[in-house]
């Protein structure tokens, strides 16, 4: 009797595999076409898993801010704005089958994975396929060189640009940068590539400026940092500069409270500079001071046309409104932001249509909104300036600080601006020497003919 | 001139730690111990749990109350795991039993996001965290106050183990399933109680740690910190458990401090497994684990 | 730990034999033939070519554990083990020929993985299984932590060069899947006539009772350590294949504990100590989500965000596990086989 109905189950999850596997096969054929004069974003979301905050966050104020565009101008230009999700976990093959899945939508604008790891697996492929890949803030920091990577734009600040502007705001804080000679600095970072990829820009700048120099490596996901901790007492630290990740950074935060070292004293990079990373230190977290290219807070214009236009009319993307204005989600905005005007830039030249990844990316190239642009766009103090061309993908972000009060972030800092002369020759080496790797020819100007 | 301020500030600091890893390995031992299981889900229920409390307390329950809510979740869960799970699989190989409760907590850990959702919650449980200084050593008021409650709780299941008729139950499947069986005793209810008594370990580690990392999808990776605090205690030993727990949490801090910089730091997350690694090759079955016997 | 082996009543055997060199050939066929011929690009790079290179890893996982009894929880890092060593490889010596690098780089795994092998000599079950760990997480550990092998990439990630074999270069996606499918064909049929020597059935005395092995004159450890030689030298191919010809490019954090886990999830769903079991679990492992994850958005994408429909496929998962566990502790394989012998009874009742 059992083996009889264990026998049908049998059958009937084979059948089921059977055409399962025949979905899985005729499936990629039934996307939907787009219509005509749409621009698609691709977007690899992250909903789920360790790092669902920031993806919920960054990915929901991208979306609001399309959204925005399209109900409140019908798109750029009269070309309206799609996108669609593709669940990644931030983990790297599942980001390579959405990009497989969805590169053969028509009119795909511009990548924005928000990953490093994704990033990396898709720079091969972009470059074949022609589409420009955003990586706001983060990514290869070599990726900057516009001459080497046509198709990679670090938008805004990249992982050397955070360290000198981390470093920069400590002299201003000291009273001048000579002031720095004989401090000790304590870079207490994340034990992944990621983490580890300012370790030479850090003892280049401690060289430079003269102040004493330890790293020290918290081993992933960070949930423990007891030792690191006392290690920073034993050294003395004046500052420590948090390279975290995650859950890694409330633990630094606590840790740090219990083995004394003053929380103000602690400097949170881009990915440690969220009010998912102070939340959860509860007080420990008060007077934390962390980097950002975005202020937070919902007061800027744009913003506010978010809440009314968007979420007014139901179609906000954020299930907890209190998160609007949060870091991630004004990180989102920001990103949306550049990513419309590198469209509407790139209509101006090849009109007012559906545009090829290869003429967005042209776009980008001519990104420049000075602050009148900035204001116009109702983000005045939300970033300051974007300056693109050619040759340098990231476009001169400026940086600020903000201090955690306990409830929200307060900006207690100018718009600083990296040492981008000194960090230069560095990323050009860098670059040169993957040009000659993978044996791309080095463009000389704007109007080279790209791809490899 | 060695600093022993220093080393014994690294040692009570590892010590305290291995506490709290001692609190998530009890969850495994119970499980194992009567039903030779691994229980992968642990890591899931104790975010559950955590997530469930401070969802609540969020949504204007009082403390005790939530409490009490979050425990009547964990009891049903327990005894939803062992009808459903358990009981089907009866006999069957310890690595399929594994298998399955990795399979569960994909289940606890998409039911947990999908009712709460995943955003990051900060979690104070009234314990502050200055440190108290005791002769230029600060120690932490907060892992005192996590040693007291993981004392009290071995101290509680050391009583109803003793003293109750579903603790004598369990003792005596733990020693002897057969025999359990044979004198009449029902497996099913003691497994159920054994799931829910985890669940509580559960609880109770879940809002401890959740105080410390802020209550995320992280919390069910604290797991990976009991595996080399079971290797190194044995798979079916409470005491076995906190033993472990705290040599874990004391090498664990004096390897990264004092061993650490020759390669360079970070070697925590391998260091534990090593020299439970070590250990083990002179006893096979951990300090306090049972030795197996084999015949031909 | 038992487990029990494919069995199948003596006179079944030659017609199963037949049915199944039948089927390897239609299925090599399909493979060469008909995919490459109509199949999509995203069939091929984002779905075929992880499956070939999971599915290698399940093998060799399942030479270990499935036949040898010896559960590991470190199959990760011997991938991240062979797609390193190949990548260095490839970079240190120029002009070393793809297949020479294939070959050394499954051997460097072999050689790593013996060495995580010695304490199998003295531990059992749960306590090896936990001490594999101390292998995934150091390897991780000096992947990232040693510049060296990232060729003092600063961002720790390398990219894979294109796949070459003498003058051919196989740089299209269906390149990519037919090498991968040419790699994996060979590696199983050595592994199956491995198998089926003296050293598989030592591998299963050993299993299916140590004492007992030694007592009948099986050398303990040679046998130990070949079975994990053995295995990490595929885990290590396909650990090549995962990074030359599926991600084309490698970081430590991609080789994690989930990577583990997912391998030993292939070999007990699709089936212990079964060659077959490895392909259909990878199958199952590999297709599934991505067709759940698809059905939820054309259903339900309207009504849910992304973030929902991800959870729920992860609760079907997990409880479909369970659920195959249930049904079938043997894995998908004893499933099938119970499916075609239950037709076959259903036809000879009729006829």
């Amino acid at each position: 009797m059992t083996t009889f109905r264990q026998a049908k189950l049998a059958r009937r999850l084979t059948m089921g595999a059977v055409l399962a596997l025949g979905l899985a096969t005729s499936l990629p054929a039934l996307t939907s076409p787009a219509r005509a004069d749409e621009q698609f974003f691709p977007l690899q979301s992250y909903r789920v898993g360790p790092y669902a905050a920031g993806g919920t966050g960054f990915f929901g104020g991208f979306i609001d801010y399309l959204n925005l565009v399209n109900i409140r101008d019908g798109g750029v230009n009269g070309v309206k704005l799609t996108w669609d999700e593709g669940e990644t976990q931030y983990e790297v093959e599942r980001g390579v089958e959405v990009y497989e899945r969805l590169k053969s939508r028509p009119g795909v604008a511009a990548w924005n994975p928000l990953s490093v790891g994704i990033a990396y697996a898709m720079i091969d492929r972009i470059s074949k396929d022609k589409v420009p890949l955003i990586t706001i803030n983060h990514g290869r920091t070599d990726s900057t060189d516009g001459r080497v990577f046509p198709y990679v734009f670090p938008l805004l600040l990249n992982p050397y640009s955070e360290t000198s502007g981390i470093v920069n705001y400590i002299a201003a804080r000291e009273g001048g940068p000579e002031k720095l000679k004989g401090k000790k600095l304590v870079v207490l970072y994340h034990g992944s590539p990621y983490g580890k990829e300012t370790i030479p820009i850090y003892k280049l700048l401690a060289d430079k400026y003269g102040f004493e120099l330890e790293q020290i490596e918290v081993p992933h996901p960070g949930n423990e940092q007891q030792s690191q901790w006392l290690s920073i007492r034993r050294a003395k630290a004046d500052y420590v500069v948090l390279r975290g990740w995650g859950v890694m950074n409330p633990v630094a935060l606590k840790t740090a409270q219990k083995v004394g070292f003053p929380v103000d004293h602690i400097i949170g990079n881009v990915w440690s500079n969220s009010e998912e990373d102070v939340i959860p230190a509860g007080d420990a977290a008060k007077g934390y001071v962390a980097i950002t290219t975005q202020a937070s807070g919902a007061e800027y214009p744009v913003l506010q046309e978010v809440i009314k236009t968007v979420y007014g009319a139901g179609k906000g993307n954020l299930d907890d409104k209190k998160r609007i204005g949060s870091v991630y989600h004004n990180l989102g905005i920001v990103n949306g932001i550049l990513n419309v005007e590198a469209v509407r830039i790139a209509q101006e030249k090849f009109g007012k249509r559906t545009l090829t990844g290869d003429e967005v990316r042209w776009g980008f190239e001519h990104l420049q909104l000075d602050p009148a642009r900035v204001e116009a766009l109702g983000a005045k103090g939300l970033f300051h300036s974007i300056n693109v061309t050619w040759d340098n993908h990231e476009g001169n972000g400026r940086v600020t600080f903000q201090q955690w009060d306990g409830a929200k972030w307060k900006v207690v800092s100018d718009w600083i601006s990296p040492d981008w002369a000194a960090l230069r020759p560095i990323i050009e080496k860098s670059s040169t020497a993957y040009a000659q790797e993978h044996g791309i020819k080095i463009r000389t100007s704007g109007d080279d003919p790209v791809g490899q | 001139m060695f600093d022993y301020q220093f080393l014994i500030e690294v040692l009570v600091g590892g010590l305290l730690s291995g506490v709290m890893y001692s609190l998530v390995a009890i969850g495994f031992v119970l499980i194992y111990k009567t039903s030779g299981v691994l229980n992968f889900a642990q890591g899931a229920m104790l975010l559950f749990a955590a997530l469930t409390f401070v969802s609540l307390v969020e949504r204007g329950t009082p403390f005790a109350l939530a409490l009490l809510a979050t425990l009547a979740i964990m009891v049903l869960l327990g005894i939803t795991i062992e009808r459903t799970v358990l009981r089907p699989l009866i006999n069957q190989p310890p690595i399929t039993l594994f298998m399955a409760t990795l399979g569960l907590s994909y289940v606890i850990e998409g039911a947990a996001q999908l009712l709460w959702g995943t955003q990051v919650h900060g979690l104070e449980i009234g314990v502050s965290d200055i440190p108290f200084d005791i002769g230029g050593v600060f120690i932490s008021r907060f892992d005192l106050f996590a040693a007291g409650v993981a004392g009290s709780l071995v101290a509680l299941f050391t009583l109803f183990f003793r003293y109750t008729r579903t603790g004598l139950a369990f003792r005596a499947v733990a020693d002897d399933q057969f025999a359990a069986l044979a004198v009449g005793l029902r497996l099913p209810r003691v497994w159920a109680a054994v799931w829910t008594a985890a669940g509580i370990v559960a609880l109770v580690a879940g809002l401890l740690w959740g105080a410390r990392l802020g209550v995320q999808f992280s919390l069910s990776l604290v797991v990976l910190k009991a595996l080399p605090v079971l290797v190194l205690g044995g798979f079916d030993s409470i005491t076995g458990a906190i033993v472990g727990g705290l040599l874990i949490g004391a090498i664990e801090k004096l390897a990264e401090v004092y061993v650490g910089p020759f390669f360079g730091g970070g070697i925590e997350a391998w260091a534990a497994y090593v020299v439970a690694l070590a250990l083990l090759l002179v006893r096979p079955s951990g300090l306090f684990g049972q030795k197996l016997v084999e015949r031909v | 730990m038992t487990v029990i082996t494919e069995t199948a009543s003596a006179p079944a055997r030659s017609t199963w034999l037949t049915a199944n060199v039948a089927g390897l050939v239609l299925l090599l066929l399909l493979g060469y033939g008909l995919v490459p011929l109509i199949g999509s690009d995203y069939l091929m790079d984002a779905v075929l070519t992880p499956f070939l290179a999971l599915a290698l890893a399940a093998v060799g996982l399942n030479v270990l554990t499935g036949y040898a009894g010896q559960v590991s929880l470190g199959s990760a890092a011997f991938l991240a083990v062979g797609a390193y060593a190949a990548y260095n490889l490839n970079l240190r010596l120029p002009g070393l020929p793809l297949l020479a690098n294939l070959v050394l780089a499954g051997g460097i795994a072999a050689a790593v993985g013996i060495v995580f092998g010695l304490p199998s000599l003295r531990l059992r079950g749960f306590y090896l299984a936990v001490s594999t760990l101390a292998a995934q997480f150091f390897v991780q550990w000096a992947l990232t932590k040693f510049g060296w092998f990232s060729n003092d990439n600063a961002s720790g990630v390398i990219d894979a060069p294109v796949i070459r074999i003498g003058s051919l270069t196989f740089s299209s996606a269906t390149g990519r899947y037919v090498f991968s499918l040419t790699t994996v064909a060979i590696a199983t049929a050595l592994t199956a006539r491995l198998l089926a020597s003296q050293t598989g059935r030592n591998f299963i005395a050993v299993r299916d009772h140590e004492v007992a092995a030694k007592v009948i004159g099986v050398p303990l450890l040679r046998t130990k350590l070949l079975a994990f030689g053995v295995s990490s030298f595929l885990i290590g191919v396909a650990g090549v294949l995962w990074a030359f010809a599926y991600l084309r490019t490698v970081e430590p954090a991609g080789f994690n504990l989930d990577r583990s886990f997912q391998i030993l999830f292939i070999i007990i769903i699709g089936g212990l100590a079964s060659l077959r079991g490895a392909f259909i679990g990878a199958a199952f492992i590999v297709v599934f989500p991505l067709l759940l994850s698809r059905l939820g958005a054309a259903v339900l994408g309207s009504l849910f965000d992304s973030g929902v429909l991800e959870m729920s496929q992860r609760i079907v998962i997990g409880a479909l596990i369970i659920a195959f566990l249930i049904a079938e502790p043997r894995g998908l394989v004893a499933l099938i086989d119970r499916a075609v012998a239950a037709t076959r009874r259903f036809r000879s009742t009729r006829s």
